[in-house]
C-alpha cells in the first residue's frame, strides 16, 4: 500500500564496500502475432473489452487449445538469436493457480522443458564496456486477462469496491526470457540491468516479434536482486566463490529507467537490512514508480506450489533440425554488430554514434541517409530541434516524431534543399519548424513561408557595393589581405539581404572586388 | 429389406434409416414416436435430464424438408439421437450432471454435436451421467440416478447410465457417450447394449467437457453392433479443433460390420481379466462367447498382460490429477453457480469460488480434487503422478506384445452384472473396481467395444463382452463385435433386449 513507510536505506556507495550484488531478469515479451496463442482470437491492443475472446480463451467448459505455429516459430527466433539451444521435443505445461483473471484457473506455459535454453546476450554498457549476460531459458506461455479494480485508494484488490476483468490479453502470446544469475557486475550492476533489458527489445525489435512497449506492457520485466558479503573486486574467484544471499523479486518494472532504479534501490534496501544484521524475506515487491521505492508484496514460500505437469491438451512441438536451421536464415543482423556498421558506413565518431543509440535515433537516421541525405546532415537534423522538443514531451523521437508525422523522407528532403542552394541553415531551421508545427512538407513550407535564397547575383552585388562604401575602413583592411575582416562585411550584407542570401556568394563577391 | 416395426421406437437405426430413405416414414413421424415413449416411461427410467422436444421436431422437419428437396443426406439422416450431457450443445442446457453448471447455455456446439447437426439427427436431449463423469453407476449426478430398465432397482452403469438406459428403454435408437474408464463400456454392458470407445483421438473432444484429458474419449453407442458402426462413422474424423485428434480417415468401421467375419483372426483372451472377483455367470457367458467366436473360425489364444494388474492403481492418480486442473475453471467468475458465503459482507472473489465450488460439486468430485492436489503437488509428484506415468507405458507395452501375437483381445467388460443401487454408494473402492476390466484401453489408448454376451444365470441380468484391438484398428472391433452377434442373436432367438421388462409404454410390438 501506498501509505506504507519506506524502508531503510543505505547509501549505494557504502553499500558497494560492504556487499557484491548478484541479479536476476525475468523479462515477459507479448509475441505480435496476428491470433493468440491457442485460439483464433486478434491480439489488437486497446480495443473495446471483452470484444476478442471466445470459448477457447474464455475457458468455457469443452473448449481446447491448438498451438499457434506463428508463436512457435517466433519463440525459435528469439532463442536462436539469444545464442540458445533449441529443444528438439518440448511440452506444454499447466501452471495451477486461482485468480479471477486467468479463466482456466491454469497458466498454459512451459516447465522442464522449454524451447530454448542455455544461451547468451552481449551487452555494450555506454562507455563501450561489454558484459555478458548468460541466458537460462525462453519458454512459450499465453497472457492471462487484466483486473481492474474500481473504488478504494490503490489501484489494488484490497479496498476495491468491485473489479472488471478484460479478457482480450488472455491467451496473448508470451516468451518469458529468463536469465542466469548475472554475477561480476559489481557497482555498475543497475546500469548493466537497465543495458541488457535496452539491448533486448532492440533486438526483439530487430526480429520483428513484439511491440516491446513497455509502456503499454506488451515488455515486462522482473527483477531479482540479492546481496553477499563483499570479499574482492566483483570478478575475483574468492568473490565469485561467495554464496548468494536470498532474493527478493521486484515485480513489473515497466521501463528501462526504472528497471536501473528499481535494482538500485533493493541494494540499498538489502544492504541497509543485512547491514543491521536482518534477514532478507524472500518474497515479491511491488516498485512504485512515482516514489522511487519498493513495497511488500507476497511472501514467497513453500506453499506456493503450482502442480506442474505436462499439459494434455497439447502435442508435443518438435521443431525439425531443417525448420530450425530455416529460421536461423531468417535473423537479422545483430542489433551490436550493425551499429559497428552503421557507425563505420557513416563516419561517425564513438562519441557520435552513442548520442544517436542514447537518442534512440539509429533506425530514423538509416532511413533518412536512404533517403537520400548525408549521415551528418541527417544526424543534425534529428538530434537537433525534434529530439530536444521529444526530450521535453518526455517521449521518445521515434514515437514523438511519428506523433507529429514527421518523417524520414521529410528529413532528407530538408537537406536536399540546402545542399541545391535553396535555404540555408537558418532558413532550413525555419522551415523544420514549420514541418514540426504541422504545415506540410519542407518545400511546401518554404513555398508558403517565402523562404528562398536570392539568386539574382544584381541584387547581391548592389548590396555588396553599398555595404562596401559605408566600411572604407573595413575594405582598406581587406585590401591590405586582411581576409578575416570580411566576416564583417558579410554580416551586413546579409542583413541587407534580410537574410535571403547565400552567404558563400557574398563572400566571394566581397573579396573579387578588394583584391 | 427389414420391415419396419409398428412401433418405430422399437426398430433399429439401420432399418429406420433405410426407411427414411426410401420415404415410406418421415423423420418428424420417428422423432414423435421417441418423444412420445420419452414421456410414457422416462419419469421411471430419468435417463434424460433435458428433452429438447421443440429443437428435435425442428431438426426432423429440416432433415425431411432437405430429403424432399432432393439434397443428398447422410446415411442416419432423420434418424434421432440422444447426446450425453457432457457434450456442449448451443442454446441447450448442458450440465454434466453437476449442480455447477445448473442453467448453463453453452454459446457454442461441441464437435461431436456439430457433426450430428450436419448429418441431419435430431437432437433429442441430453441424457444423465455422474457428475463430471465420475462414477460407474450415475449415482453421482446432481439430479438423481438413472434406472436399469431391466431393473429399475439396478444401476444403469456409469458415467453414462443415461445413455445405456436410453437405448435398453427405447427412448432413441441411438445415444453418444464419453469413456474415460469405461464409462461407454461398462453401461453397455449391464443394460445389454452395444457401446464403443474408439482409439484415443479418433473422436474430436472439442466441447467434451474434460475429466481427464488424457484419457476421455467420446464415441457412439446403440443397440445393435452395425447401428454403433454407422454413429461412430458419423462421429469420428479428424478436427482441427482438437491438438490429439488423429489426421486420417475413420477407419472402415461400417464395412466390417456389414462383413461381420472373424475368419482366419487371431483372439486373445486377457489371463489378468476374467479370474478371481468376476460373478460365475458373466464369466460363463464369457467362455460360451469366445467358443462360438472358435466356431466361427477364429483362432483363439490365452494372453497374459501382467502389468494390468497396476493399472487401476494408476488410473486413479492420473485421472484426479488431470481431473483437479481440469474443474478449476469452475469458479463462479464467468459462467455457472455463484454461491455468496454467508455471513459475509462484500465477500472477495476467492470466498466466492470457495462457496460456489463447496456448494456446486458433489463428494466424488471432491474426493478426487482433493486426490489430485495431492498427487501433483511439490514432493509427491514424483512419488504419485510419475509412477503412474510409467505404468501407464508398462501398459501400452503389455499390448503392443499381445498384438505382436493377436489381432485383438477379449474380455468381460465388466466383472457383475447391475449392482442395486446403493449398494456401493458408500465404498469408492468397490464401485472403482466395477472398471478394471476397462480401463487399461483408455491408459494405453487403445479402442474397446462391449456387446451383450447373454443374461447370467444368478440373476437374469445382462452381461457384456469386451473386445480391445490396437490403436486406429477399430474396424477389428465391429468384425468381431458383429459376427458374436449375428451368432448369439441367432442361438437367443432374437435381440436379448426383447427380453427386457416394456416398462409399461407405449405396447412394444416385436420387430419382424
Ligand atoms: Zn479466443
Amino acid at each position: 500500500m501506498s501509505t506504507a513507510t519506506a524502508d531503510a536505506v543505505m547509501d549505494y556507495d557504502e553499500a558497494m564496500g560492504k556487499f557484491d550484488p548478484v541479479m536476476g531478469l525475468e523479462v515477459h515479451v507479448e509475441l505480435h502475432t496476428a491470433t493468440k496463442m491457442f485460439c483464433g482470437c486478434p491480439t489488437e491492443f486497446g480495443a473495446e473489452p471483452n470484444s476478442q475472446v471466445c470459448p477457447v480463451c474464455l475457458g468455457l467448459p469443452g473448449a481446447l487449445p491448438v498451438v499457434n505455429e506463428k508463436a512457435v516459430e517466433s519463440a525459435i527466433r528469439i532463442g536462436l538469436a539469444l545464442n540458445c539451444e533449441i529443444a528438439e521435443w518440448c511440452r506444454f505445461a499447466r501452471k495451477n493457480y486461482f485468480y479471477p483473471d486467468m479463466p482456466k484457473n491454469f497458466q498454459t506455459s512451459q516447465y522442464d522443458e522449454p524451447i530454448a535454453f542455455e544461451g547468451h546476450l552481449d551487452v555494450e554498457l555506454e562507455d563501450g564496456t561489454v558484459y555478458r549476460v548468460e541466458i537460462e531459458r525462453a519458454h512459450m506461455e499465453e497472457d492471462t486477462g487484466k483486473s481492474l479494480h474500481i473504488g478504494g485508494a490503490t489501484g489494488r484488490i484490497h479496498g476495491a469496491d468491485h473489479s472488471l476483468v478484460d479478457y482480450n490479453r488472455a491467451g496473448i502470446p508470451l516468451i518469458e526470457i529468463v536469465t542466469k544469475p548475472m554475477v561480476g557486475a559489481g557497482e555498475r550492476a543497475p546500469e548493466v540491468a537497465k543495458a541488457y533489458v535496452s539491448a533486448l527489445r532492440d533486438l526483439l525489435r530487430a526480429l520483428d516479434v513484439s511491440d516491446v512497449k513497455m509502456e503499454q506492457g506488451s515488455m515486462r520485466c522482473d527483477a531479482n536482486v540479492s546481496l553477499r558479503p563483499r570479499v574482492g573486486a566483483p570478478l575475483d574467484e574468492a568473490q565469485l566463490a561467495v554464496p548468494l544471499g536470498t532474493r527478493t523479486e521486484t515485480k513489473n518494472v515497466n521501463s528501462l529507467r526504472s528497471v536501473e532504479r528499481a535494482v538500485r534501490y533493493e541494494i540499498s534496501r538489502h544492504a541497509a537490512i543485512l547491514d543491521g544484521g536482518g534477514s532478507i524475506l524472500q518474497e515479491t515487491r511491488h516498485w512504485h514508480e512515482d516514489t522511487g521505492i519498493t513495497t511488500s508484496g507476497r511472501v514467497k514460500s513453500d506453499a506456493e506450489d503450482y502442480r506442474y505437469f505436462p499439459e494434455p491438451d497439447l502435442v508435443p512441438v518438435a521443431p525439425t533440425r531443417e525448420t530450425v536451421e530455416a529460421l536461423r536464415g531468417t535473423l537479422p543482423e545483430p542489433p551490436g554488430l550493425r551499429r559497428k556498421r552503421l557507425q563505420s558506413d557513416w563516419g561517425y565518431s564513438d562519441l557520435e554514434m552513442r548520442d544517436v543509440v542514447n537518442a534512440g535515433a539509429v533506425e530514423l537516421i538509416e532511413e533518412t541517409v536512404a533517403a537520400g541525405a548525408s549521415a551528418g546532415a541527417a544526424k543534425k537534423w534529428w538530434l537537433g530541434e525534434p529530439s530536444r522538443r521529444a526530450n521535453g514531451e518526455g517521449q521518445d523521437i521515434v514515437t514523438y516524431a511519428a506523433g507529429l508525422g514527421l518523417t524520414p523522407a521529410h528529413i532528407a528532403e530538408l537537406d536536399g534543399l540546402v545542399t541545391a542552394g535553396r535555404l540555408n541553415d537558418s532558413m532550413a531551421r525555419q522551415v523544420l519548424d514549420g514541418v514540426l508545427a504541422g504545415e506540410g512538407t519542407p518545400t511546401a513550407v518554404a513555398d508558403a513561408r517565402g523562404l528562398e535564397l536570392v539568386q539574382d547575383d544584381g541584387a547581391l552585388e548592389a548590396a555588396v557595393d553599398k555595404v562596401i562604401e559605408a566600411n572604407p575602413d573595413v575594405a582598406a583592411k581587406i585590401r591590405d589581405g586582411k581576409v578575416a575582416a570580411a566576416g564583417a562585411l558579410i554580416g551586413q550584407v546579409m542583413k541587407e539581404m534580410k537574410g535571403q542570401a547565400d552567404a558563400g556568394k557574398a563572400r566571394e563577391l566581397i573579396l573579387a572586388k578588394l583584391q | 429389406m427389414t420391415d419396419l416395426p409398428t412401433d418405430l421406437t422399437r426398430a433399429t437405426a439401420a432399418d429406420l434409416a433405410d426407411a427414411l430413405a426410401r420415404k415410406t416414414i418421415s423423420s418428424v413421424e420417428v422423432t414423435q414416436a421417441h418423444l412420445d415413449r420419452i414421456a410414457a416411461v422416462d419419469g421411471q427410467v430419468h435417463s434424460y435430464l433435458h428433452v429438447d422436444t421443440d429443437g428435435a421436431l425442428a431438426q426432423a422437419r429440416a432433415v425431411d424438408e432437405r430429403r424432399r428437396a432432393g439434397e443428398s443426406l447422410g446415411a442416419l439422416a432423420g434418424v434421432p439421437i440422444a447426446v450425453k450431457d457432457v457434450m456442449t450443445t448451443k442454446g441447450v442446457p448442458t450440465t454434466c450432471g453437476s449442480r455447477i453448471l445448473e442453467g448453463w447455455i453453452p454459446p457454442y456446439d461441441a464437435t461431436v454435436v456439430t457433426k450430428l447437426r450436419e448429418s441431419g439427427l435430431p437432437i433429442l436431449g441430453k441424457t444423465n451421467m455422474d457428475e463430471f463423469a465420475m462414477g460407474s453407476s450415475t449415482e453421482h449426478s446432481a439430479y438423481g440416478p438413472s434406472h436399469n430398465p431391466w431393473d429399475l432397482d439396478r444401476i444403469p452403469g456409469g458415467s453414462g447410465g443415461g445413455s445405456s438406459s436410453v437405448l435398453a428403454s427405447f427412448q432413441a435408437p441411438l445415444a453418444t457417450g464419453t469413456d474415460t474408464g469405461g464409462s461407454i463400456r461398462q453401461p453397455a454392458a449391464v443394460t445389454a447394449t452395444v457401446g464403443t470407445k474408439p482409439t484415443y483421438g479418433g473422436v474430436s473432444r472439442y466441447g467434451l467437457v474434460a475429466l481427464a484429458s488424457s484419457l476421455d474419449q467420446a464415441g457412439p453407442c446403440g443397440r445393435t453392433v452395425l447401428d454403433t458402426a454407422l454413429l461412430h462413422a458419423v462421429m469420428g474424423g479428424h478436427d482441427p479443433m482438437d491438438s490429439t485428434s488423429i489426421d486420417a480417415p475413420v477407419p472402415p468401421v461400417v464395412e466390417a460390420a456389414r462383413a461381420a467375419d472373424v475368419r482366419g483372426m487371431k483372439i486373445g483372451v486377457v489371463k489378468e481379466l476374467g479370474g478371481e472377483g468376476y460373478q460365475p455367470g458373466v464369466r460363463a457367458r464369457f467362455d460360451e462367447s469366445v467358443a462360438l467366436l472358435e466356431e466361427l473360425g477364429a483362432e483363439v489364444v490365452e494372453v497374459s498382460c501382467p502389468n494390468f494388474e497396476y493399472a487401476l492403481a494408476a488410473y486413479y492418480l492420473i485421472l484426479p490429477s488431470e481431473a483437479s486442473s481440469n474443474l478449476a475453471k469452475f469458479d463462479a467468475m464467468r459462467y455457472g453457480l455463484r454461491v455468496l458465503p454467508e455471513g459475509v459482507d462484500a465477500p472477495s472473489a476467492e470466498q466466492v469460488m470457495a462457496a460456489t465450488r463447496d456448494a456446486g460439486f458433489g463428494d466424488e468430485v471432491k474426493r478426487r480434487i482433493i486426490l489430485g492436489t495431492y498427487a501433483l503437488s511439490s514432493g509427491y509428484y514424483d512419488a504419485y503422478y510419475g509412477s503412474a506415468q510409467k505404468v501407464r507405458a508398462l501398459i501400452a507395452q503389455d499390448f503392443d506384445a499381445a498384438y505382436s501375437k493377436v489381432d485383438v483381445l477379449v474380455s468381460p467388460t465388466a466383472p457383475t452384472t447391475a449392482f442395486r443401487l446403493g449398494d456401493k454408494l458408500e465404498d469408492p473402492m468397490a464401485m472403482y473396481l466395477n472398471d478394471i476390466a476397462t480401463i487399461p484401453a483408455n491408459l494405453a489408448g487403445v479402442p474397446g467395444m462391449s456387446i451383450p454376451s447373454g443374461l447370467a444365470d444368478e440373476d437374469g441380468l445382462p452381461a457384456g463382452i469386451q473386445i480391445l484391438a490396437p490403436a486406429t484398428k477399430d474396424e477389428r472391433l465391429y468384425s468381431v463385435g458383429a459376427a458374436l452377434e449375428a451368432a448369439l442373436v441367432d442361438r437367443w432367438g432374437g435381440p436379448i433386449l426383447d427380453r427386457a421388462p416394456s416398462l409399461g409404454g407405449a405396447a412394444a410390438a416385436k420387430g419382424a
